[in-house]
């Protein structure tokens, strides 16, 4: 049966099994590739993505309880975001492989909580991982992206 | 299967040789210029591609894993090319002689030598195809090229002469190269150096259109989902895939060299068949494998002899005797997992004369041989692409991963697919940073001088395992990184290596044997710093070795500067991290650590606050480093920034342990890495002003021991007692 449900503005329906991760249906079948694949048990973040403004793991969220939703992901954050404009002045990325996660979790803290603190900022980056390091500049990038 | 097996073995030995200096292996790619490249474009050399339209394209032959190479490199060669660098397209190399790194003797991204490689390679790459298309222009015009000069991709004669580079680029090609390549002296410099530099590869990263291996997407594409032995080595002995073939969207299943593969049409329909194959396997000697046994199998083979590396003066032994104080101690280092946040993947399409290989390496150099292996194909009918890498640490100098897709896509019906591992395949199929021994010995004089040594490690090889051909008489150059390199003047000395074989597959870690032998030495430095009742700082300065003795193997960085340096160095970091000793008190305290790597020289002083249940909390490091002229300093920081954060989550948590022959850690549940919270939130990067003609040293690993060696001093500090045995786990703090 399928799924109808919204993609960075735009309607999708698609016919995979109700339990299939959103996020293999963004990369696989959408050819969204920019949310990545790192655990698959919502433990490294790097599959974040918006689902009507929250941000939430695709790994662990099935396609059947998206139906009718609103999805963003990297690719629909439009390039002129501030969190990505920071990330740019900062030159925060290394690999970059989690940083499309990264990137998520710091565009829906920002939405809701225009000055995060450093604690704000533990409290919502936590649940991604960085394996090369680039905390210190994701803190920087997100104090910078809250003044644009 | 077996002769897959052999076939790859031989050519790791064939590669081994190439690694130990020998005879390259051949590839038929430009070293020369291509007048016509296809597509409007010519190549004055290997490196450079100048498209008719003045597009330029620089190649990149070390694989981006975050260390920088994407910029750092192409910042090299425009620098003499005289060209914007942020115009230029970069673009991966493919496997071919001449892109092989001299300081490996392969075509291998690792050991913090890409920008030491270059450094001259790159910069003569781009000043001679400048000087052919100069010459190229000269000769149209009938001036001397002397009389023409160069900016932005534009050559300028007498008289109002202008031509730009995709002009003359196709005459360019056909001209000899230059023999004579001068080049630029450093205080001339525009591009190298430059603090505002931004990364070339950051807007895509942050786009999301970086291409990583995972994200390889070919038309009819299916997607593999592998089950790999529990065992290490472990094979298959039979399976049924009655339920797993009745799933949707499945295509086949394949037994392939060390698993069981279902093939689908997308990744999670193979993913929810694989979990549904029942598999029999036969685990092998390694079957009941446990910590018990890889502890007292160590401990046993540390009573051998080893193999003597470094002897000076007496047998130091026979002047214990006469010191004032001795003191032993034996650390205890475990084994770590690399992990990246890419788990394993790779694209093959292998066909009945040829196959493509897309995949996130370090080693594409390999790729074609065990690909060649595996399929019964030829080298050269194998076309390797690498991609970005999301991390590497070592773990993609391996290419186990690849030799798997290539036999799934043949076994599989000769289809295009793409192989990706679980997180849980990717942890307990990793080659891991081995655990060893290292038991030392030091003598003093009432003065608090060192008068006697003895260094004694056992641990696995992953050279044997790796490049059999550089292990020499029990020796492998990189198990002696970090203390072959010792920077302490010590009259009487002995040091010996003694290899065992776990059964635990070992794999070069970031850093390499620095992480065990640095952190190791600079833990019994402070110990004699004690004894002596000196400061940490002052009882290292006391004793440094200034006469320039030159150490003859670790690993890369043989020869180099050692003593002067780190003297240099401490003093710096005395005023940078305003040291007053190790102020220990209320469970807070600062440690100090030193050490040469890779050409580099750095120090670090670590603030460490540990909690009553021995939780430790870093608060703040200061690190000042000796590593030369800085190709790209901001990205030069990053990866001081990065060596510090991926060493303080293994220093602290990252213990892999085996049990029933398998790794019991699968998932981030169970290794705890550093997150946003338990990142420093105060961290210092200074650098020593480069000497004349210092080359660069490498950046992207030696930090990372440094941090290990300061974070054990700190956390001994702050407990008020030593702790031996890492990770510095509350576990193993309570117990030291």
């Amino acid at each position: 049966m399928a799924i109808s449900f919204t993609v960075n503005g735009k309607q999708q329906s698609v016919d995979v099994s109700q339990d299939t991760p959103l996020l293999w249906v963004l990369r696989d079948t959408l050819g969204l590739t920019g949310t990545k694949f790192g655990c698959g048990k919502a433990l490294c973040g790097a599959c974040t993505v918006h689902l009507n403004g929250m941000a939430v793991r695709s790994c662990q969220t099935s396609i059947g309880s998206v139906g009718g939703q609103k999805i963003t992901t990297i690719e629909g954050l439009g390039g002129k975001h501030a969190v990505q404009k920071a990330w740019i002045a900062v030159d925060v990325p290394q690999c970059g492989y989690c940083q499309p996660g990264q990137i998520m979790s710091a565009a829906a803290l920002l939405a809701s909580n225009k000055n995060p603190s450093d604690a704000d900022i533990d409290a919502a980056m936590s649940g991604n991982i960085c394996r090369c390091g680039t905390y210190p500049r994701i803190r920087d990038a997100i104090k910078a992206a809250a003044k644009l | 299967m077996d002769m897959i097996k052999d076939q790859s073995r031989r050519d790791f030995i064939k590669v081994s040789a190439v690694a130990g200096g020998g005879v390259a292996l051949g590839f038929v790619l430009p070293g020369r210029g291509v007048a016509d490249g296809g597509g409007g474009h010519a190549s004055p050399n290997a490196w450079i591609k100048v498209g008719s339209d003045n597009s330029v394209t620089i190649m990149c032959a070390r694989s981006e894993m975050g260390q920088d190479v994407y910029t750092s490199l192409a910042m090299l060669v425009a620098e003499e090319l005289e060209v914007d660098v942020n115009k230029v397209e970069v673009e991966f190399a493919p496997p071919a002689e001449v892109y092989i790194n001299s300081m490996l003797g392969g075509q291998i991204t690792g050991g913090s030598t890409s920008v030491r490689d270059g450094w001259e390679k790159m910069r003569k790459a781009g000043a001679s195809a400048r000087m052919m298309m100069v010459a190229a222009a000269a000769k149209q015009w009938g001036v001397d090229a002397g009389q023409c000069k160069v900016a932005g991709g534009v050559i300028l004669g007498p008289g109002g002469k202008r031509v730009t580079y995709g002009m003359v680029a196709a005459a360019a090609a056909t001209m000899e190269p230059p023999k004579d390549v001068p080049l630029k002296p450093v205080s001339a410099f525009k591009v190298v150096g430059n603090a505002r530099q931004k990364r070339l590869d950051t807007p895509a990263k942050v786009l999301g259109t970086a291409a990583f291996g995972i994200d390889t997407r070919v038309p009819g594409m299916l997607y593999a989902a592998v089950a790999l032995a529990p065992m290490i080595g472990g094979k298959v002995k039979g399976y049924n895939d009655a339920r797993a073939k009745k799933m949707p969207g499945v295509k086949s299943v394949v037994q392939f060299s060390r698993g069981v593969a279902v093939v689908a049409d997308s990744y999670w329909q193979a993913k929810k068949a694989k979990d549904l194959l029942i598999v029999d396997w036969d685990g092998g000697e390694l079957a009941d494998l446990d910590m018990n046994k890889v502890w007292a199998g160590l401990q046993a083979a540390s009573a051998q002899p080893g193999a003597t590396f470094r002897e000076k003066g007496q047998d130091p032994e026979s002047v214990m005797g006469s010191a004032a104080k001795v003191l032993e101690a034996t650390y205890t280092l475990p084994f770590r997992t690399h992990s990246p946040m890419e788990p394993m993947n790779t694209f093959a399409h292998v066909t009945a004369d040829k196959a493509v290989i897309i995949t996130p390496t370090q080693f594409q150099q390999l790729i074609p041989h065990v690909v060649a292996g595996a399929t019964g194909l030829k080298p050269e009918q194998i076309d390797v692409q690498t991609t970005f890498l999301g991390g590497g640490f070592g773990r993609r100098v391996e290419v186990d991963y690849a030799i798997d897709a290539a036999e799934i896509s043949k076994l599989a019906g000769n289809v295009p697919v793409k192989m990706v591992w679980s997180r849980e395949d990717d942890m307990t199929h990793d080659s891991y940073g081995p655990a060893g021994l290292y038991s030392m010995k030091g003598a003093l004089d009432a003065g608090g001088k060192i008068i006697a040594f003895r260094f004694h490690s056992t641990s696995p090889s992953i050279s044997a395992r790796l490049f059999p051909s550089i292990v020499k008489d029990g020796l492998d150059p990189f198990a002696v990184e970090g203390i072959d390199n010792i920077p302490y003047d010590v009259p009487n000395m002995k040091m010996t290596y003694q290899m065992h074989d776990t059964g635990v597959t070992p794999g070069y870690w970031r850093a390499v044997s620095h992480n065990q032998n640095a952190p190791s030495l600079e833990g019994f430095m402070d110990e004699l710093a004690a004894a002596a009742g000196k400061d940490p700082i002052e009882f290292r300065l006391m004793n440094l070795q200034m006469a320039e003795e030159k150490h003859a193997l670790s690993g890369l960085s043989a020869g180099v500067t050692v003593g002067p340096r780190v003297q240099k160095v401490l003093e710096e970091l005395k005023v940078k991290a305003n040291w007053k000793g190790t102020a220990a008190g209320g469970g807070k305290a600062r440690g100090v650590a030193v050490m040469e790597g890779y050409n580099t020289v750095m120090g670090m002083v670590v603030d460490v606050a540990v909690s009553a249940d021995n939780d430790v909390t870093v608060e703040r490091v200061v690190a000042v480093v000796d590593a030369g002229p800085l190709v790209h300093p901001d990205q030069a920081k990053a990866q001081m920034e990065s060596c510090i954060i991926f060493g303080q989550g293994t220093a602290l948590w990252g213990e892999i342990t085996v049990k029933n022959g398998g790794v019991q850690q699968t998932n981030f549940d169970q290794l705890r890495v550093v997150r946003m919270n338990e990142a420093p939130k105060k961290l210092e990067i200074h650098w020593i002003a480069p000497a004349a003609n210092q080359p660069p040293g490498g950046l992207g690993e030696p930090g990372t021991p440094v941090l290990t060696a300061a974070l054990v001093n700190a956390v001994s500090a702050a407990v008020g007692k030593r702790c031996r045995t890492l990770p510095l786990s509350q576990e193993n703090i309570s117990a030291a």
